[in-house]
C-alpha cells in the first residue's frame, strides 16, 4: 500500500528571526549556562554534520571541564559529496551561526572561536570576515568576552573529521587523532573544545530563542526536529530544503524523484545506498539511515558500477594515508571491482571485497576508512548484476 | 623585506605568531603565485623556525597548496558523481580541446592549468568548476568557452 503522507517542509533555519541575534544573546547572559545547556539537551538536538552526537551533552561535557582556556569551533568544512547546505546557511543567515557559537561560548566558558571554512568556499570569506568583525564588536558592547575568527581549509575532505580539523587549524597535516580523548576534553591546542557543524549551531541558537518545545514539535522520538537536505542527481528540483526528520525514502522519492528513481544515496559517498525495493521501509533519520543531508537520486539510466567506482576513486584520493586499512583498503576495493567488471576475477570475489570493507570498518582510525562498508556493501549487494556485467 | 617575509609578518599579525599561521601563509603565497616553489618552502620554514621537510609535508597534504608549477589561472573541474551525471566529462573534453592540453597540464604560455577536484558543493547546479578562487556552475561547453575566453583576455 502506498502512503499518502506528504513531506513536511519546515522553515526554521532560513526564516527571518523574530528577535535579533544580539538581543537573544543578551537574554542568554542573564541565565545560568547550565540552564541553557539543559534546554538544548531537552530539545533532543543531535549533530547535523552526520555523526549525530547529542549537542547538549557535548556542550555539557565541555562545560564540566576545569580549564581556563576552551574553544568553540564551527565546522564549515562541508566536503561530503552531495552536500552544499552549510554554504547556503553561511551565505544567507551567517548571524545565526555566529550567535550559536556565542551562546555555546557563554555556556562552556570559551573566549575564542573559529569557523573552519573549506577552501572551496573562499568566495564567501571576505563577506564573512566583515560580518564576523561586526559581530565581535557587538559582543564586546554587551559584555561577552568572546571573539570569532575565520580560518580557511585547503582542499582536504578528511579535515571535516573533527580531530583532523584541529590538526589543520594548528598548521599541520590534517591527519585524524586517536579518540579518546574526545575534543570536549582534549581538542584544539589540546584544550577542551566544542566543535559543531554549521547547521547544528543554528538549531542551537533557534532552540535557545524559541524554546525546545517548538523544535520538538517536528520529527520523531529518535530524530527530533528538522534538517536541511542537499538534493541532487536525477531530480526535477535539485536544491536545498529543510524537511522534518523521520520520513521514509518513499515519501522523499515521491516528492523529489523523477518518476524513475532506482536508488537514493543517503549521506554522500560515506553513506548508504537504498534501492527501490527498500524505499517504503527505510526511514531517513537516526532510527533508519542518518545523514548529514546529502541526498543523491539515481534513475534507471545510471550505472551503479560507475557510481561506486566514482565513490571509491574519491576515497582513494582523500584518504590521508596515515592508517593502512584505509590507505590500502580503498585502493584494493577499487582495483577489485575493476577486475570483476573486466572478468579477470570471478563474481564471488565481490564477497572477499565485502569482507575487506568490513575489516576497514573495524580497523580504520577515523570515519573516512570506517565508512567503506556503507556504500560498498549497499551498492554491491543491491546491484550485483551491474557490478559483474 | 621580500614578498614572503611580508606575507608571514601580515599573517602573524592576524593569526598570532605561532604555527597556526602556517597554512594561511601558504594560502597567501598560492593566491599570489599559484604554486609553492622549493625556495618558498625553505624560506617559510626558516621564518617559522621549522624544518623545510615539515613545511613541505604540510603543503603536500592539501590539494589546493600546489607544489608543482601551475599557470596563472588554475582550472579545477568537479569530478564527483553529481557533476559527472550532469556532464562534467564533456566539459573537461571541451576545455582540453580549447587549451590544447591534457588534464594536469599547463598551457605553453603559462596561463592555464587544467585539473580535476572533488566535490565543490554545487551539486544542484552541476557541472561546476573553480578558476583560481572563482566558482562557475551550470556549465555547458558554450558557457565554458566564453569563460575561458574571458580569462584569456584578462
Amino acid at each position: 500500500m502506498k502512503s499518502d503522507k506528504v513531506i513536511n517542509k519546515v522553515d526554521l533555519i532560513f526564516r527571518k528571526s523574530e528577535s535579533d541575534e544580539i538581543s537573544v544573546i543578551k537574554r542568554v547572559l542573564e541565565k545560568k549556562p547550565i540552564d541553557i545547556i539543559n534546554n538544548i539537551i531537552d530539545s533532543g538536538l543531535r549533530g547535523r554534520g552526520g555523526a549525530g552526537f547529542p549537542t547538549g551533552l557535548k556542550w555539557k561535557l565541555a562545560y564540566e571541564q576545569n580549564s581556563t582556556v576552551k574553544y568553540v569551533i564551527c565546522n564549515a568544512d562541508e566536503g561530503e559529496p552531495g552536500t552544499f547546505k552549510d554554504r547556503e546557511i553561511l551565505d544567507v543567515v551567517p548571524q545565526k551561526v555566529l550567535a550559536g557559537m556565542a551562546i555555546c561560548a557563554y555556556c562552556i566558558g570559551a573566549k575564542k572561536g573559529y569557523i573552519y571554512l573549506r577552501g572551496e568556499y573562499f568566495f564567501l570569506a571576505n563577506k564573512l570576515e566583515e560580518i564576523i568583525e561586526n559581530f565581535n564588536q557587538k559582543l564586546k558592547t554587551i559584555g561577552l568576552d568572546f571573539e570569532i575568527q575565520l580560518y580557511l581549509g585547503s582542499g582536504a575532505y578528511v579535515c571535516g573529521e573533527e580531530t583532523a580539523l584541529f590538526e589543520s587549524l594548528e598548521g599541520k597535516r590534517g591527519e585524524p587523532r586517536n579518540k579518546p580523548p574526545f575534543p570536549t576534553s582534549v581538542g584544539f591546542l589540546n584544550k577542551p573544545t566544542v566543535i559543531n557543524n554549521v547547521e547544528t549551531l543554528v538549531y542551537a541558537y533557534i532552540i535557545t530563542d524559541i524554546g525546545p518545545n517548538e523544535f520538538k514539535k517536528y520529527g520523531t522520538k529518535d530524530s527530533r526536529g528538522s534538517k536541511v537536505f542537499s538534493i541532487s542527481g536525477d531530480t526535477p528540483k535539485p536544491g536545498i530544503y529543510e524537511l522534518e526528520l523521520g520520513m521514509t525514502v518513499e515519501d522523499f522519492v515521491k516528492e523529489f524523484g523523477d518518476g524513475d528513481t532506482k536508488a537514493v544515496q543517503i549521506g554522500g559517498c560515506s553513506g548508504k545506498c537504498v534501492p527501490r525495493k527498500d524505499f517504503a521501509t527505510t526511514i531517513i533519520g537516526f532510527e533508519g539511515i542518518p545523514t548529514g543531508g546529502s541526498m543523491m537520486l539515481f534513475n534507471s539510466s545510471r550505472s551503479m558500477y560507475n557510481v561506486l567506482h566514482n565513490f571509491l576513486e574519491f576515497f582513494c584520493e582523500e584518504s590521508c594515508g596515515q592508517c593502512t586499512p584505509c590507505r590500502v583498503g580503498y585502493q584494493q576495493l577499487l582495483k577489485g571491482i575493476e577486475a570483476v567488471k573486466k572478468g579477470e576475477r570471478p563474481a564471488s570475489y565481490l564477497e572477499e571485497l565485502k569482507k575487506l570493507a568490513l575489516t576497514m570498518k573495524v580497523s580504520s582510525k577515523c570515519g573516512l576508512g570506517q565508512s567503506a562498508a556503507n556504500p560498498f556493501i549497499s551498492i554491491v549487494d543491491n546491484f550485483k548484476e551491474e557490478m559483474i556485467y | 623585506m621580500n614578498e614572503i617575509e611580508n606575507i608571514v609578518k601580515e599573517m602573524f599579525k592576524k593569526y598570532g605568531k605561532s604555527r597556526t599561521a602556517l597554512i594561511p601563509v601558504l594560502q597567501s603565497i598560492i593566491r599570489k603565485k599559484r604554486f609553492l616553489s622549493d625556495e618558498d618552502i625553505v624560506e617559510v620554514a626558516k621564518l617559522f623556525d621549522l624544518s623545510s621537510a615539515e613545511v613541505y609535508g604540510v603543503a603536500s597534504f592539501y590539494s589546493f597548496l600546489d607544489i608543482k608549477p601551475r599557470g596563472k589561472y588554475v582550472i579545477r573541474i568537479c569530478k564527483t558523481i553529481s557533476c559527472e551525471m550532469k556532464g562534467s566529462k564533456e566539459i573537461i573534453e571541451s576545455i582540453k580541446k580549447m587549451l590544447k592540453i591534457n588534464l594536469n597540464e599547463t598551457t605553453k604560455d603559462n596561463k592555464f592549468s587544467l585539473l580535476t577536484t572533488n566535490c565543490l558543493g554545487w551539486c544542484h547546479k552541476g557541472p561546476a568548476m573553480l578558476i583560481n578562487e572563482d566558482v562557475y556552475y551550470d556549465l555547458t561547453p558554450e558557457k565554458v568557452a566564453e569563460i575561458i575566453e574571458f580569462y584569456k583576455n584578462k
